[in-house]
C-alpha cells in the first residue's frame, strides 16, 4: 500500500509550490465564515475578530519559543489570569497606576519565566511537571491575592490595550489597538525566532540538544530565555485580555492548551526542532475561527473543548504521518 | 532519548530504591514531631492513622494505573477527565436504584477500557506523542461530559455507599480494596509474562521489539490499566461524594498529582525501572503532607501553593541528578 502511494502523489505534490497548510486552512474558515455571515466581510466584522484573537495570537507565538526549544509551557494561562487579578488588586481604580503596574506585572512574568526555565534546565524537571506545577501554585497565588473574589476593576488606561479602537481610519475604518499589537509583537517575535543568532539557537537546541552543545550552543541558557519570553507574552496577552473581558477569577485558564494547539495547528514540531512564528499566529486564526464557526452553528460551548482535542491529535497524527513520509 | 539512561553506573540504584522508604519516614517523623509540638498527642492513634490514608482512596486507586502508564515509558494526562466521566456515569446509571449498581460498574469499567483502548492505539499506531494524546483525550471527554451535565447529576443508593463508608472493624472497605488492588498490579508486575513486557518496553523499546515483544500490545495495555484504575476511582469518588459532577476530577489535580505520586515513588519518568509500592509510599507520603498542613492551620489557597511546589520540588528531588537533558 505504501509503495503505490509514495511514488505518485509525491511527484505531483512537488511541483506545488511549498506552503504552510494552515495558510490554506485559515483562507478556508474565513471564507466559510464569511459565507454564512456576510457581516464578517465588513472591517468592523473582521476587525473585531482580530481583536478577540490577538491575546491567543501573541500568546501562541510566545509558547512557540518554548515548544521550539523542545518544552511545553503550561503556566501561560495562570499567568494571564495572575496578570489580570494582579493588576485590578493594584489599581484600586487609579487611573495613573497604569505606569507602574505594567512593568511590575513584565517583571513578575520575568520572574516566572526565570523560575520556570531553572527548575527545567538545572532540577531536570520536566517542563510539562514544572509548569504544571507552575499553574497550580500561580492559580493559588491569585486566589490568595484577591481573597477568593476580587475586588477592584481595571482603570482605562489599563483597559486601553484591549479595548480601544480608533475610529475613522481610512479604508478599514476601524483599527482596534490589539490588532496593532498583535502585529507589533507578532513581528518582534518573528524577528527573534527567524532572524537571529538566538533563533537558530533555540531551533538547534531543541532539535538536538547533544548536538547544539556540542556545536557550541549554551543550551541551558537558551532554553531558559524560551521560557522567559513565553512567560513576557503571556504577560502582554493578559493585559490585552483584561482590557477586552474584565476581571474574573479564573480568565486564562484553558489558554495554555489553546495556544499549544495554535502552534501545532501552524506545524510546530512538538519535542522541539521546527516551528515559525507566522504559522503559529496563523493557528490561533484558524483555531479562532474554528470556534467561531461553531458559534455560528449554534453549538455550546463544550464543543470546543471536543473540537480542540480532537484537532490536537489530529494535527500531531498528521505530522508525524507527513514527516514519515517524507522519511523523516 | 532513552537509550542513554541505560549506560549509568548500577551503584546509583541503591539510593533511587530506598529513596521513597526515607521520604516516607521523614514524612512520618515531621508529621509525629509537628504533633509533639503542638501536644495534640490526641492524633497519635491508629484510629487516626487509618482516616489520613483513608483521605487518599482516590490518588491511590489512580496513581497504581498511572505507575503502569509510566512504567512503558508513556504518561497518562487523562485520568482527571476519566474520573470525573467515571462519577457521573455511575450516579446518572444508578440514580438511587440499588438494582442498577452492577450494570453501572460494568458500563463504568466498560467505558474505562475502551479510553484506554484509544489512547494506547493512537500512541501507538499514530504514533502521536503521550503527552499530547491523552491531553486532546481529556479534553475530548471533558467537553462531552459539560455538554450534557453542568452540576452533579444523579445519586447513588445507599447499598452502594458501602463501599466508601463501610468498614472491617476499624479499617474501611475501600482502604482494604486499595491495598488488595496494589497487591494484585504488584503480582502482575512482578510475576506475569505481561508485567516483564512492561519493563522491557519501558526500558528500551527498540531492544524489546527485537527481542520479540510486541511493543505496541504491551504500551495498548498499559493505557487500558492506567484508565480502568482511573475509571475505579470514579466510581469510589461517586460512591464517597454520594454523586458524580463533571470537574471533581480536576478539582483534585489527579493527573498532576498522581503523576507526581508515582515519581515520588521511584518509579523514572522515561520508564523501564519503579514499582508500585514506591507509588503506595509516595501516596502515603502525600497524605501525610495533607495532614500536616491540617494540623498547622494552613490557609485552603496557602496550601494549593505549596503542594504545587512540593509537587515540583519531590520530581527535581529524582531528576535533578539525572545528566540528560528533559523535555
Amino acid at each position: 500500500m505504501t509503495e503505490q502511494s509514495l511514488s505518485r502523489p509525491e511527484t505531483r505534490k512537488r511541483r506545488l509550490p511549498q506552503i504552510n497548510p494552515v495558510y490554506v486552512l485559515v483562507v478556508a474558515l474565513i471564507l466559510a465564515i464569511i459565507v454564512m455571515n456576510p457581516a464578517f466581510g465588513e472591517p468592523t466584522g473582521y476587525m473585531n475578530f482580530l481583536k478577540r484573537v490577538a491575546a491567543l495570537a501573541i500568546l501562541s507565538a510566545g509558547a512557540l519559543y518554548v515548544i521550539v526549544s523542545g518544552g511545553f509551557d503550561l503556566s501561560v494561562g495562570s499567568i494571564m489570569t495572575l496578570t489580570v487579578i494582579g493588576s485590578s488588586m493594584l489599581a484600586s481604580n487609579d487611573p495613573n497606576s497604569t505606569y507602574w503596574i505594567i512593568p511590575l506585572m513584565l517583571g513578575i512574568g520575568l520572574v516566572i519565566g526565570l523560575v520556570n526555565g531553572l527548575v527545567v534546565s538545572y532540577l531536570k524537571v520536566p517542563s510539562l511537571i514544572a509548569t504544571l506545577g507552575m499553574m497550580i501554585t500561580l492559580n493559588g497565588v491569585a486566589f490568595m491575592w484577591s481573597g477568593g473574589a476580587p475586588r477592584g476593576y481595571l482603570p482605562d488606561t489599563f483597559r486601553f490595550f484591549g479595548r480601544y479602537n480608533i475610529t475613522d481610519v481610512p479604508l478599514i475604518g476601524i483599527l482596534p489597538i490589539a490588532v496593532i499589537c498583535l502585529v507589533v509583537f507578532g513581528a518582534t517575535l518573528w524577528w527573534g525566532m527567524h532572524r537571529t543568532n538566538f533563533g537558530r539557537m533555540l531551533h538547534a537546541a531543541g532539535d538536538n540538544p547533544q548536538a547544539a552543545r556540542l556545536a557550541g550552543v549554551p543550551v541551558q541558557r537558551v532554553r531558559i530565555s524560551a521560557f522567559v519570553v513565553s512567560a513576557l507574552t503571556a504577560v502582554l496577552a493578559g493585559i490585552i485580555l483584561g482590557g477586552r473581558a474584565g476581571v474574573s477569577v479564573n480568565i486564562g485558564s484553558g489558554f495554555e492548551l489553546q495556544a499549544i494547539t495554535a502552534a501545532v495547528i501552524g506545524g510546530a514540531q512538538l519535542l522541539g526542532g521546527r516551528g515559525s512564528v507566522p504559522a503559529a499566529i496563523a493557528g490561533a486564526l484558524a483555531l479562532e475561527a474554528i470556534f467561531t464557526l461553531l458559534n455560528l452553528l449554534g453549538l455550546a460551548q463544550p464543543v470546543r473543548l471536543v473540537v480542540q482535542g480532537l484537532i490536537l491529535i489530529g494535527a500531531v497524527a498528521f505530522a508525524t504521518y507527513q514527516r514519515k513520509r517524507a522519511g523523516r | 532519548m532513552t537509550e542513554i539512561s541505560q549506560n549509568r553506573a548500577p551503584r546509583r540504584f541503591r539510593f533511587e530504591r530506598h529513596a521513597s522508604t526515607l521520604l516516607l519516614l521523614a514524612a512520618i517523623a515531621l508529621y509525629v514531631i509537628l504533633l509533639l509540638a503542638l501536644g495534640q498527642v490526641r492524633f497519635l492513634t491508629l484510629d487516626n492513622l487509618v482516616a489520613i490514608l483513608g483521605r487518599s482512596i482516590t490518588l491511590g486507586i489512580t496513581a497504581i494505573g498511572q505507575t503502569f502508564a509510566i512504567l512503558v515509558a508513556s504518561i497518562d494526562l487523562s485520568v482527571a477527565s476519566v474520573i470525573s466521566a467515571a462519577a457521573v456515569v455511575t450516579s446518572v446509571m444508578m440514580n438511587g436504584d440499588p438494582a442498577m449498581m452492577v450494570p453501572a460498574i460494568a458500563a463504568v469499567l466498560a467505558l474505562g477500557a475502551a479510553i484506554g483502548l484509544v489512547n494506547g492505539l493512537v500512541i501507538t499506531k499514530l504514533e502521536v506523542n503521550p503527552l499530547i494524546a491523552t491531553l486532546g483525550m481529556s479534553l475530548i471527554i471533558q467537553g462531552v461530559l459539560s455538554y450534557y451535565y453542568n452540576n452533579f447529576a444523579g445519586n447513588v443508593p445507599v447499598e452502594f455507599q458501602i463501599f466508601a463508608y463501610g468498614a472491617w472493624g476499624i479499617v474501611p472497605y475501600s482502604l482494604l480494596f486499595m491495598f488488595a488492588l496494589a497487591g494484585l498490579a504488584w503480582f502482575v508486575l512482578r510475576f506475569t509474562r505481561f508485567g516483564s513486557d512492561i519493563y522491557s518496553v519501558g526500558g528500551n523499546k527498540d531492544a524489546a521489539r527485537l527481542a520479540g515483544i510486541k511493543t505496541a500490545r504491551v504500551v495498548i495495555g498499559a493505557h487500558v490499566i492506567c484508565s480502568l484504575c482511573a475509571a475505579i476511582a470514579g466510581i469510589y469518588l461517586a460512591s464517597r461524594l454520594r454523586s458524580g459532577a463533571p470537574w471533581i476530577g480536576a478539582e483534585g489535580v489527579y493527573d498532576l498529582e498522581s503523576i507526581a505520586v508515582v515519581v515520588i515513588g521511584g518509579t523514572v519518568l522515561a520508564g523501564g525501572r519503579g514499582g508500585i509500592w514506591g507509588t503506595m509510599a509516595g501516596v502515603i507520603i502525600f497524605s501525610l503532607i495533607d495532614s500536616i498542613f491540617n494540623v498547622a492551620g494552613v490557609d485552603a489557597f496557602v496550601k494549593q501553593v505549596l503542594r504545587g511546589i512540593i509537587i515540583v520540588a519531590a520530581v527535581a528531588f529524582y531528576a535533578a541528578r539525572s545528566q540528560r537533558p528533559v523535555a
